[in-house]
């Protein structure tokens, strides 16, 4: 087989499956978006119709046009972006030192430390949401505790608010945020700390002008890890949310589920990607940069 | 002086592993209550264990998200490790950079969005081919082996972005064809990567919701879409039995792949050296 061949053999199967199950995908949402929703199997009416005057295009803007009319689409996406920003920020509070201090605990500690960040990871999501409710709840352990305690008098409303989101968020994504920062910090150069040190550096001066910007990668790398999943995210609002933390993914969730309307499910999510390409972009640079 | 934990980190790192594992450890100790209330404690049980092992929705949806996990992390492993090493091998091809776009968006594309889409394909495809008819574990494999793709590609690009070159160079000059080269020694080489792409594959088929959500029919239930509808309707210690089951599964697997991929990494390092002196040997010998 010739080298040429061979490459095509190799490239084929993958180019093929992820255009067939991941482009076009994305080009029938774009498709469907610009329908109209109908009654019928499917529910929505056909882009290029075969009419008396022959065939005819019926596109339109309708559903975006409806998405930007409605206070409630829009307060959705607000509220995903603000979610998920927070949430960011948070977990990079947490995560930073975190994984700092992995880096510089006792070498045969680190093993078992990453692995004690990783394990949640591989555990359900569904399942450690879940174990939030039962703290959280209104005759849950913590308000159980307080009570007992007599530092309040009646339970604290811990769940279904921004509180409980916010929570869920940083709880469910703080792995991603630590894994890529252990990452850049493992590789910085110890001894340029101990050049500023020398040169008459403070520790947190030394931290704040040599580790931190060298740490900059691994910062960007986590925020997107975290900021990007948790715009879409559905389970979290769904399950700890309430009426005022409704989010975009929830609302496609609705749409397309509870409303039958997936026209209007579409261009949601094609609305939500066009927010996220820039950000996605960015992650791809970051992966790809990584491995040249 | 300067590599030294300081007692703000070590708090910090104490804060943190309380906050992941407080939730999960309440979770587990719950799941031994004897009161149906999550959060009253009434004695030791396992009561919970026993109902569950006799819970057929959920014995039926373990075996459904099973099928689907087994059959959507090989696909993944098979098609990822291809899409790796092209991404990592041919630095040059028309369309790579589509290509390598496709490969690495699923990993951050919001859930609700890649099921939508794939949905939206079957049933396009039904429409106008016929097939796949209707929707279920055919449809749930085939959307996680999407997902499972990207991941597996990433990992196998890593690996082989620090692969040492010369053993499978040197098989090449001892006259070994390309696709033995690639079968004898890169496979075996990147196989702990391999493992640790298809267990994650696994992992993220068993443990999705949303996109099994869209993409599947009456016919196909999996277990977080059993857990999920059980949790909406309020807490249960059935589920806080599940998830222990769950969790301890997950982390003797993790910990015994953890050792395998470090034997191989150990192996691997042997094998490195054997391939520097293999480079060394025509120098001594001139």
């Amino acid at each position: 087989m010739s080298d040429a061949l061979r490459r095509r053999a190799v490239l084929a199967l993958p180019y093929l499956w992820l255009l067939l199950f991941f482009l076009v995908p994305f080009l029938i949402v774009l498709k469907i978006s610009l329908s109209e929703s109908a009654v019928g199997v499917p529910p929505y009416t056909p882009l290029v119709q075969h009419g008396e005057g022959g065939w005819s295009l019926h596109a339109s803007l309708d559903n975006y046009r409806f998405l930007l009319g409605d206070k409630l689409y829009i307060v959705a996406y607000l509220n995903a972006l603000k979610f998920a920003a927070v949430s960011t920020i948070f977990c990079l509070l947490l995560g930073y030192p975190m994984a700092y201090g992995i880096v510089r605990a006792p070498r045969r500690a680190r093993g078992l430390l990453l692995l004690l960040v990783i394990l949640p990871f591989w555990t359900s999501f569904l399942i450690r949401v879940y174990a939030w409710i039962g703290l959280l709840k209104g005759n849950g352990l913590f308000n159980n505790f307080l009570l007992a305690l007599g530092l309040i008098h009646e339970p604290l409303p811990l769940l279904n608010n921004a509180f409980s989101v916010y929570l869920g968020i940083v709880y469910s994504y703080l792995p991603f945020m630590v894994l890529p920062l252990f990452a850049a910090l493992e590789r910085l150069d110890l001894t340029l700390l101990e050049a500023a040190a020398d040169l008459g550096c403070r520790p947190w001066q030394a931290f704040l002008r040599v580790t931190l910007p060298l740490s900059l990668p691994g910062i960007a790398a986590g925020s997107l890890l975290v900021f990007i999943p948790a715009v879409g995210e559905f389970v979290i609002p769904d399950l700890l949310g309430g009426p005022d933390t409704l989010m975009i993914g929830k609302v496609l969730w609705d749409d397309f589920f509870t409303n039958r309307d997936w026209p209007i499910a579409s261009s949601v999510a094609i609305a939500m990607l066009v927010l996220l390409l820039i950000p996605m972009g960015l992650v791809r640079r970051l992966l790809q940069g990584e491995s040249a | 002086m300067i590599n030294r934990l300081s007692p703000f980190l070590a708090v910090m790192l104490a804060v943190g592993y309380v906050f992941l594992y407080g939730p999960i450890v309440s979770l587990i100790v719950y799941s031994f209550n004897a009161s149906r209330l999550v959060t009253v404690w009434a004695g030791f049980s396992t009561r919970w264990y026993g109902e569950l092992l006799h819970n057929e929705a959920i014995r039926g949806a373990t075996l459904v998200s099973l099928e689907v996990a087994v059959s959507a992390a090989t696909l993944a492993l098979a098609l990822g490790t291809l899409a790796g090493y092209a991404l990592q091998r041919y630095r040059r091809f028309r369309g790579r950079a589509l290509f390598g776009t496709l490969a690495t968006a699923p990993l951050v594309m919001p859930e609700v969005i890649t099921g939508l889409s794939l949905l939206l394909l079957f049933v396009a495809l039904e429409q106008g081919i016929g097939w796949p008819q209707g929707r279920g574990i055919l449809t749930i494999v085939i959307a996680h082996t999407t997902l499972g793709t990207a991941y597996v590609a990433v990992i196998v690009q890593a690996r082989l972005a620090a692969f040492d070159r010369s053993l499978e160079e040197a098989a090449l000059d001892l006259g070994a064809r390309p696709m033995k080269v690639f079968f004898v020694i890169t496979l075996p080489l990147i196989a702990p990567a391999l493992l640790a792409g298809w267990l994650l594959a696994f992992t993220l088929s068993l443990d999705d919701l949303v996109i099994a959500s869209f993409t599947s029919g009456p016919s196909a239930t999996t277990l977080p879409m059993v857990i999920f509808s059980s949790i909406r309707l309020g807490v249960s210690p059935q589920i806080n039995a599940l998830a222990t089951l769950f969790l301890a599964a997950v982390t003797v697997t993790v910990v015994t792949a953890g050792r395998l991929i470090g034997a191989g990494e150990a192996r691997r390092r042997s094998g490195g050296e054997e391939a520097v002196r293999i480079e060394e040997a025509p120098i001594a010998h001139g």
